[in-house]
C-alpha cells in the first residue's frame, strides 16, 4: 500500500514538472513577454530596465532556472498590472474559489447522487428516463448559458437574487447553481450506472434476505459499495469540470476568484499573474486527483490488497 | 505477394473488419438503425449544417450591417418590431437572424478545422507512441499524461494570452484540443494490433511500417476515432462559444453564436432576444451532436450492445 502510495506520488510530482516546464516555455515562444503590454514607442533602455525590473533578463534557461528556484523562495515575479508579487495576487483569489467550488460540490452531491439513486431504482418507469434524458440534455448546455439564463429569469424578471461579487450568502446561490449545471449532469448519470451496478450484486439479495429495511439496503450496502466507484470519478470529472467552469462563471457574476483573474489576466496580458495562475490551477487539480486516487485505493480492499 | 493476393488469402485484414467510409450508403445504414430521438437529432443537425452552408445566399441582411434607426427592436410579434427583422436588431441595429446564420456559420468552420487538426496530431503521434515504443512512447504518454491532468481551458487561456485573438489563433487553440484522446486510442489499438498474426504476415511480405500503419491498422481504427470525433466536435463547439462568449475568441464585430451572448448580456434587462437567439441555436446545435455522439459511442462499443 505504501509502495502504490509512492507511486502515486512520485507519478504526480513528475506530472507537475512537466506542467510547469510546458507552461513556462509556451510562454517564451513568442519572445520576451514584456513585449506584450509595451508600447510602440519604448527607448531601447527603458525596455532594458523594465526587463530587469520584472525580473525577466537573461537568457531563457537561466530564466527557467530561477522560475524552477521560485518553488523555493517563493519568488514568482511581479504583476505587470499591479506590480506586486503574482503570488500575493493570486493567493488573495484562492478563497473565494474555494468557497464556490466546495459549495458547487456539495450542491452537487446533495442533487445528483438522491437523483441517481432514484433512477437506478426506477429505471423502468418514466421517472427514472426523466431524471437521465434530462441529465442527458443538461450535458450539452454550457454553462455560460444556463448561467445567462438564470441571470435573466431571476434577476431581472423576477428580481430576487443578486448576480455581482459575493458579499451575501443569497449571492453564492446563481453562480453555485450555475457552475453545478454541469457536474450534477455527469454525477447523475454516473451515479445511476454505479448503482446499477450494485443492485444486481449478491450481497444487496443477501442484506434483503437478512430482513434489513429496503432503506438500509440501499444506502448502507447500495450507496456504500457504489460510492468507491463514484469517488474516482468525482475526482477526475469534479475537480477539472469546477475549474474549467470557474472560469467562466467568476467572470459572469463578478465573483473575486482566480477565474476572474485568469481571464482578465489572458485579455490585459498580464503573463506574470496568468502564468502562476495557471500552475496553481493545475497544482491544485492535480493534487486534488492524487489525493483522491490515495483515498480510492484505501477504500477499495480490492486494490489495497492486490498492490501491497 | 501482391495485396489483392493477400487479401484473397484472408490474410491482410481479419473477418469483420470493415472500411467504414462515412458516405451516404453509412449514413442510410445509420438512419435504418436510429430510433425517434436519434433521427430527430439527425435531421436537426443536418438542417443546421445547411443553414451555416446556404447562409451568404438565406441571410436577409449583412451581418455587419448598422442601421443605428433601428437598433433593439424585438422579435417580430412584439412591439415596437419590423417585419424586416425576424428575429430583431442588437444594439448597433445589427439584423440577429443574419448573424446568427453567419455565426453559427464560423462556428462550425472553426469547430471543423479543430477537430481535424487534433485529430491529426493525436493520430501522428499515437501511430509514433504505439509503432516505435520505448523512449517515444514514454515521451508521448508523459505529454497525453500532462495535458490530461491540466484542464483545457487554463491551456487556451495561455495561447490566447501569448499569441493574441484571432482567427488563426482560434483554430490553432481549437486544433489542440482533445489531441490526447486520440492519441490514447490509436496507440492502444495500435500496440493490440501489432501483436495480430495479420500484421505480421504483412511484415513478413516485406511491407514497409508507412505501408502496414496505413494498409493494415489505418482501416481497423476509424471507428473508434469517428466515435471520438464527434464528441470532439461538440466539445471545440462549447470551448469555442464559451472563448468567444469571455471576449478572448473571435473579436468583433465578427458574429459568432458565443460572443453574441457575451456581448448581448448587457442588454439582457431591456433586449433580451440579443441573447436568447445565439443561445438557443447553441443549445439546437450541441444537443444534437451530444445525440448523435452517444448514439455512435454506445454502437461501437461491444460491450453496451447486449444491454
Amino acid at each position: 500500500m505504501l509502495a502504490y502510495t509512492l507511486r502515486t506520488l512520485a507519478k504526480m510530482v513528475i506530472t507537475l514538472f512537466a506542467i510547469v516546464t510546458l507552461v513556462f516555455f509556451a510562454t517564451r515562444l513568442s519572445g520576451n513577454p514584456i513585449d506584450f503590454v509595451l508600447g510602440e514607442g519604448i527607448t531601447k533602455e527603458d525596455r532594458e530596465l523594465l526587463i530587469a525590473y520584472y525580473g525577466l533578463d537573461g537568457s531563457v534557461w537561466t530564466q527557467y532556472l530561477r522560475y524552477l528556484a521560485a518553488f523555493v523562495d517563493g519568488q514568482f515575479g511581479l504583476s505587470f498590472l499591479e506590480r506586486r508579487p503574482v503570488a500575493d495576487v493570486v493567493a488573495e483569489r484562492l478563497w473565494p474559489t474555494a468557497q464556490l467550488i466546495l459549495s458547487a460540490t456539495a450542491f452537487t452531491l446533495l442533487v445528483s447522487i438522491p437523483l441517481g439513486i432514484l433512477a437506478a431504482l426506477k429505471r423502468k418507469s418514466w421517472v427514472g428516463s426523466a431524471v437521465m434524458t434530462v441529465a442527458f440534455l443538461g450535458l450539452a448546455v454550457p454553462n455560460f448559458v444556463l448561467a445567462t439564463l438564470l441571470v435573466l429569469v431571476f434577476a431581472y424578471l423576477l428580481n430576487w437574487l443578486p448576480i455581482v461579487g459575493n458579499g451575501t450568502p443569497a449571492h453564492f446561490i446563481l453562480p453555485t447553481i450555475a457552475l453545478s449545471g454541469l457536474l450534477i449532469a455527469a454525477l447523475t448519470r454516473f451515479t445511476r450506472n454505479a448503482m446499477l451496478d450494485v443492485l444486481s450484486q449478491d450481497y444487496m439479495r443477501t442484506a434483503r434476505a437478512k430482513g434489513l429495511k429496503e432503506r438500509r439496503v440501499i444506502l448502507k450496502h447500495g450507496l456504500g459499495n457504489a460510492s468507491i466507484t463514484l469517488l474516482s470519478v468525482i475526482g477526475l470529472q469534479v475537480a477539472g469540470l469546477a475549474a474549467a467552469g470557474s472560469v467562466v462563471i467568476e467572470s459572469i457574476f463578478a465573483w473575486p476568484g482566480i477565474g476572474q483573474l485568469l481571464v482578465r489576466s489572458a485579455i490585459l496580458r498580464d503573463y506574470p499573474v496568468l502564468q502562476f495562475g495557471v500552475l496553481t490551477v493545475a497544482i491544485a487539480v492535480i493534487v486534488i486527483n492524487a489525493v483522491i486516487d490515495i483515498a480510492y485505493a484505501y477504500a477499495d480492499p480490492r486494490i489495497r490488497l492486490a498492490k501491497g | 505477394m501482391t495485396d489483392h493476393a493477400l487479401s484473397q488469402a484472408g490474410v491482410i485484414r481479419p473477418a469483420g473488419s470493415r472500411r467504414s467510409i462515412p458516405g451516404l450508403a453509412a449514413l442510410l445504414n445509420l438512419w435504418r438503425e436510429a430510433n425517434a430521438v436519434q433521427r430527430t437529432a439527425m435531421v436537426l443537425a443536418l438542417i443546421l449544417l445547411l443553414l451555416a452552408l446556404a447562409a451568404p445566399l438565406i441571410a436577409p441582411f449583412d451581418p455587419n450591417a448598422q442601421s443605428l434607426l433601428s437598433r433593439l427592436r424585438p422579435p417580430v410579434g412584439f412591439e415596437r418590431a419590423k417585419l424586416a427583422y425576424l428575429l430583431g436588431t442588437d444594439e448597433l441595429g445589427r439584423d440577429i437572424l443574419s448573424r446568427c446564420l453567419y455565426g453559427l456559420r464560423l462556428t462550425f468552420t472553426l469547430a471543423l478545422c479543430g477537430a481535424v487538426i487534433g485529430l491529426a496530431i493525436g493520430f501522428v503521434l499515437g501511430m509514433f507512441s504505439g509503432l516505435a515504443g520505448g523512449m517515444t512512447d514514454d515521451l508521448i504518454m508523459g505529454l497525453v499524461d500532462a495535458q490530461i491532468a491540466i484542464p483545457f481551458t487554463l491551456v487556451a487561456l495561455l495561447i490566447l494570452a501569448v499569441f493574441g485573438s484571432g482567427l488563426d489563433v482560434m483554430i490553432l487553440v481549437l486544433g489542440l484540443y482533445g489531441w490526447e484522446q486520440y492519441t490514447r486510442i490509436v496507440r492502444g489499438e495500435v500496440r493490440k494490433l501489432k501483436e495480430m498474426p495479420f500484421i505480421e504476415a504483412a511484415r513478413a511480405a516485406g511491407a514497409t511500417p508507412w505501408r502496414i500503419a496505413r494498409r493494415h491498422i489505418l482501416p481497423n481504427i476509424v471507428s473508434p476515432l469517428v466515435v471520438q470525433f464527434t464528441l470532439s466536435f461538440s466539445n471545440i463547439v462549447l470551448l469555442e462559444s464559451t472563448l468567444s462568449f469571455l471576449g478572448l475568441g473571435v473579436q468583433p464585430p465578427t458574429a459568432t453564436l458565443g460572443s453574441m451572448v457575451g456581448i448581448g448580456r448587457d442588454y439582457l434587462p431591456t433586449a433580451p432576444w440579443i441573447v436568447l437567439a445565439p443561445a438557443a441555436v447553441i443549445l439546437l446545435l450541441t444537443f444534437a451532436v451530444q445525440i448523435l455522439g452517444d448514439w455512435l459511442r454506445d454502437r461501437a462499443d461491444v460491450r453496451l450492445r447486449s444491454r
